[in-house]
């Protein structure tokens, strides 16, 4: 079970409390969660990423593990710790402004 | 008795005002979608308790949401917005070619009588339609396709089709306008366009008097003359007695002619409203004070509505979607400010109060008159 931490628009959006708990099938990549994320919560479908071309969001950030996963490519297999439960994948809206 | 309920679009969510017919008690409900930008709010003329509210931030995109029961419930419907056939090019503010790229939809239309039929008026500057209540969206993209498209640029607000006009009398014909492109017209139900811009002259662009690149921040139109438009240009408050083939100035008398907001009254369609703003650089009222301007005449001779308005140290703006008029025997005139504040005049604009002091900045205001 995948565990991912939404932020707090996207959690009112979604209406969900707390965490979301994911099953991904197959290898577990930040694609395949967000797949699985979209699939489950369709209003979610065009707020982290583009429709059409999967492109991330410029102020949606993705970090695991105190890792910024932002940046990698999409198909970078989550750290064993989020894989395992141990750490969820953290979706961030990016601090901007003052 | 008739009530009436103002729709309240601001910088941090929505707000509905409601009062019965008297208009002096008002109960505000709300923040509804708290911490998002709500560019626009409208009800269906042929379901008023059917409401369609544009929902945006700059993190997460655009969301639609859609209510079935007045406000009370919301559902959130579709927002994928894509672009019909080849993207193309726009110019950017250097004047270089810029992709199009859909950042937000900042005015809905709901059709006049199918309240699943709804326009959007979207940056970059195009037109959407969805016929099943929001859920899809399709590119109406005649509009964009038009052979002055790629030489539409955006002005200081981004380049945004903010205005659509829906003809009663003939259901092809309709009107846009998008800043800093123009005003244009259909007559074929959104298959073809053409720049409807003769007349309007704008010193601030290479050409003055150019086929399109005004900077038009609002048209409004009395249904029963649809023929007859009003708009709030950058500067200049101009008018059209031939659906926009020419325009006139009537900015007459007015202190200033920079301003957003214009609208007709619902039963005098020779009265008109706008909110002079002293200038383009300086996005507040002159002199501190805020005053409605109102013309019986169509233009041109224009007198200040000040009673209960602030009269000093006012330097708040009125945006170009926040201005409703409503239907009652004597006719509501409403507008939103960026301080928040949202006024009343329950007599055509000759008396004014505030029906909400302290909501985030305004961004848009409708109302909907209710049997």
């Amino acid at each position: 079970m995948i565990r991912v931490v939404l932020p707090a628009h996207l959690r009112t959006l979604a209406r969900v409390d707390g965490e979301v708990q994911l099953e991904v099938s197959g290898e577990v990549t930040l694609e395949a969660v967000l797949d699985a994320l979209e699939e489950r919560y369709p209003v979610l479908q065009g707020a982290l990423r583009d429709h059409v071309t999967k492109k991330r969001r410029a102020f949606v950030r993705f970090f695991a593990c105190q890792e910024d996963l932002s940046l990698e490519p999409p198909d970078i297999r989550l750290p064993d710790a989020v894989i395992a439960s141990a750490e969820p994948l953290l979706i961030v809206g990016a601090i901007a402004g003052g | 008795m008739s009530r009436v309920r103002v729709l309240v679009g601001t910088h941090k969510g929505a707000f509905i005002l409601a009062s019965d017919g008297k208009r002096q008690d008002w109960q505000i409900s709300g923040p509804f979608f708290g911490g998002w930008e709500i560019y626009h709010m409208k009800g269906s003329p042929a379901d008023p308790d059917r409401l369609y509210a544009s929902q945006s931030t700059s993190w997460y995109g655009q969301m639609m949401q859609r209510s079935n029961d007045g406000g009370q419930t919301w559902e959130t419907v579709g927002n994928k917005f894509t672009y019909e056939g080849e993207t193309g090019t726009h110019k950017w503010y250097d004047g270089t070619p810029h992709p199009w790229e859909f950042k937000r939809v900042w005015h809905l239309e709901p059709s006049l009588n199918n309240p699943d039929t709804v326009y959007a008026g979207a940056e970059d500057a195009a037109l959407f339609r969805s016929e099943d209540g929001g859920h899809n969206w399709r590119e109406l993209p005649g509009l964009r396709h038009n052979t002055t498209g790629p030489s539409w640029q955006p002005g200081a607000g981004g380049l945004c089709l903010h205005t659509i006009l829906l003809d009663p009398n003939d259901e092809k014909r309709m009107f846009i306008a998008i800043s800093a492109a123009g005003a244009f017209r259909t007559d074929d139900g959104a298959e073809s366009w053409r720049p409807i811009n003769r007349g309007l002259h704008s010193q601030y662009i290479p050409d003055p008097t150019a086929e399109v690149g005004h900077c038009v921040h609002r048209l409004a139109m009395h249904p029963a003359r649809p023929d007859v438009l009003f708009m709030q240009k950058h500067w200049d408050v101009m008018r059209t007695d031939n659906a926009g083939d020419s325009w006139q100035e009537v900015s007459g008398n007015l202190p200033t002619d920079f301003g957003f907001v214009i609208d007709v009254h619902a039963h005098e369609p020779e009265t008109i409203y706008v909110v002079p703003i002293k200038s383009d650089s300086e996005h507040y009222p002159m002199d501190g004070k805020l005053r409605v301007y109102r013309s019986r005449t169509g233009g041109n001779e224009w007198e200040p509505l000040t009673k209960g308005l602030p009269q000093s140290d006012c330097y708040v703006n009125v945006l170009r979607d926040a201005m409703a008029v409503d239907s009652l025997d004597s006719c509501g005139v409403y507008f939103g400010t960026t301080g928040g504040q949202v006024y009343v005049s329950s007599d055509a604009g000759d008396n004014w109060m505030p029906i909400a002091k302290n909501l985030p900045a305004v961004l848009s205001v409708e109302v909907q008159t209710l049997a």
